[in-house]
């Protein structure tokens, strides 16, 4: 059977992904040191130490991201995240920062090691180099490959692969996005979140709903319209003639259906999205990919069922693992 | 977790009605003792609140006639409620059976936001510190009432069920739930 790996933002989260079927939880530290870094979420080091041991009581494991990339003479707080990961037993580190990855192979030898999507290492080269010169185990790939071409790229590579399935899109490179950046001064890659709710808000006027950040209005909606959050990626702007959404819809990833391929491609484990949602979230989604996963280990079709309701934009897309283009 | 494309049931107006005129003060006072109880026995309430916890929160029910203004604190937590809008940092707004869904862990918060079920405004990242507070205690607000019953708290509960089945207003933890 794939591996199912679920999100947890806090220790309710990850007992809801547990119950729910998860075979595996991803989790993250409350500071920066994780590309979740939002208000209320994440880990206490002695909060990690429980819920692993909830984890590991049930069968599941537990990833520790630490996935964004450490501020130059602050490396110290990365550092100790990895080694505080591996007191509290975690089955694997998440990481995507070269020096961190080497820090960790060095002085961490036998914590399991994967690569962050965060890393953006989109071809057998790239995943090559992370498993010969850090002793990578996994590859989370980034979330702009068709199935065929990961088919190819397992093919070339001797490290396990695992692909998101379900949860918010991001279209861009990542880790290597500036857009949120640009406008609020804060990156997922440097400070953990994208589109800070810091930097975030909703001004309703006649029951049309303004999503603004920092302080520009990026969307606007009718009273019956969907309201999406604010990134820069999946605003409404005007591009010449055009009006609309110039990079990308607002709506989430649904690979469900194609869980039989992505098998077949030879991928080991599907990640879902969403360690910023609650626990009614985490195990919706998990109970129903977890049914979907033993349909297709059983030789049985994918069940139906959608999940678009608890989706962003209220719709669902395959993304580009059936690329298509405007 | 149910399908937020149900209609949320909307609290009776013959039962809102009376808010408009009874005296608010000793519901407040009743409310912010449950809260106490509660920041005691989750103490995770305050903490995952960090920078938050003294901020404003007024909590709108669309479908009753009064804003429920909480401030946080780790023992002097306190409610009032108001007829008019109360000026606080931030702003959560909905059906009171959403709201009760959001506590319980029933429904998903961004998804009644991205279904507009939910409005959200002022401080957004001070409404999403409380929402994930909110959402790692697993409240059941129906069991901390009943335990605030004393001895009679235990022939509380079935009528707390009953109420949740007859009425659709999520009462009780999700996980609680037969």
């Amino acid at each position: 059977m794939m591996e199912l790996v679920c999100p947890a933002g806090t220790p309710a989260a990850l007992r809801a992904a547990v119950d729910a079927g998860a075979h595996t939880i991803y989790c993250g530290f409350a500071d920066e040191t994780n590309a979740r870094n939002f208000p209320g979420l994440n880990f206490s080091r002695e909060e990690l130490a429980q819920g692993v041991d909830y984890a590991h009581r049930r069968g599941a494991k537990v990833l520790v991201a630490i996935n964004t990339f450490p501020r130059a003479g602050a490396e110290g707080l990365w550092h100790r995240a990895v080694a505080d990961a591996e007191t509290a037993d975690v089955d694997a580190v998440i990481l995507a920062d070269l020096g961190l990855l080497a820090h960790a192979a060095e002085h961490h030898p036998d914590l399991r090691r994967h690569l962050s999507v965060q890393a953006a290492a989109a071809n057998p080269d790239a995943i090559n180099f992370y498993a010969t010169a850090f002793g990578v185990r996994r590859v989370v790939l980034p979330r702009v490959l068709t199935v065929a071409e990961i088919t190819a790229i397992n093919r070339e590579i001797d490290v396990e692969t695992e692909v998101f399935v379900f949860g918010g899109l991001c279209v861009m490179a990542e880790g290597r996005c500036s857009l949120s950046s640009y406008i609020t001064g804060k990156s997922p890659n440097m400070n953990g979140v994208c589109s800070p709710p810091s930097h975030v808000q909703y001004v309703e006027t006649k029951g049309a709903l303004d999503a603004r950040l920092g302080g520009y209005t990026i969307q606007r909606n009718a009273k019956d319209e969907p309201a999406p959050y604010p990134t820069l990626c999946k605003g409404c702007f005007q591009s010449g003639d055009m009006t609309g959404h110039v990079f990308e819809d607002p709506s989430s990833l649904d690979a469900k259906d194609l869980i039989p391929a992505l098998a077949k491609a030879g991928v080991t484990a599907l990640k879902i999205e969403g360690r910023q949602r609650s626990r009614a979230y985490v195990a919706q989604v998990v109970r129903s990919f977890r049914t979907a996963v033993e349909a297709v280990a059983a030789g049985r079709p994918v069940p139906p069922g959608t999940l678009a309701s608890l989706t962003e934009g209220q719709a669902a897309t395959t993304g580009a693992y059936r690329k298509t283009w405007r | 977790m149910s399908d937020i494309h149900t209609p949320f049931p909307t609290v009776p107006s013959l039962l809102a009605k009376p808010l408009s005129f009874v005296p608010l003060a000793p519901i407040a006072q009743a409310l912010t003792v449950l809260a106490r109880r509660l920041v005691t026995r989750h103490p995770g309430l305050i903490s995952r609140l960090g920078p938050y916890v003294d901020s404003s929160f007024a909590i709108a029910p669309t479908d009753l006639p009064v804003t429920l203004l909480l401030r946080p604190h780790p023992t002097a937590m306190r409610i009032t409620l108001h007829r008019d809008p109360p000026r606080a940092d931030a702003r959560i707004a909905g059906p009171l059976s959403a709201l009760l869904g959001l506590v319980h862990g029933t429904w998903d918060g961004d998804a009644l936001f991205f279904s507009r079920d939910l409005v959200i405004d002022g401080d957004t990242s001070a409404a999403l510190a409380l929402r994930n507070a909110i959402d790692d205690c697993e409240l059941d607000l129906g069991a901390e009432i009943a335990g605030l019953s004393g001895p009679f708290g235990r022939l509380l509960m079935p009528f707390i069920d009953l109420a949740e089945r007859r009425t659709g207003m999520p009462l009780r933890r999700a996980e609680a739930r037969p």
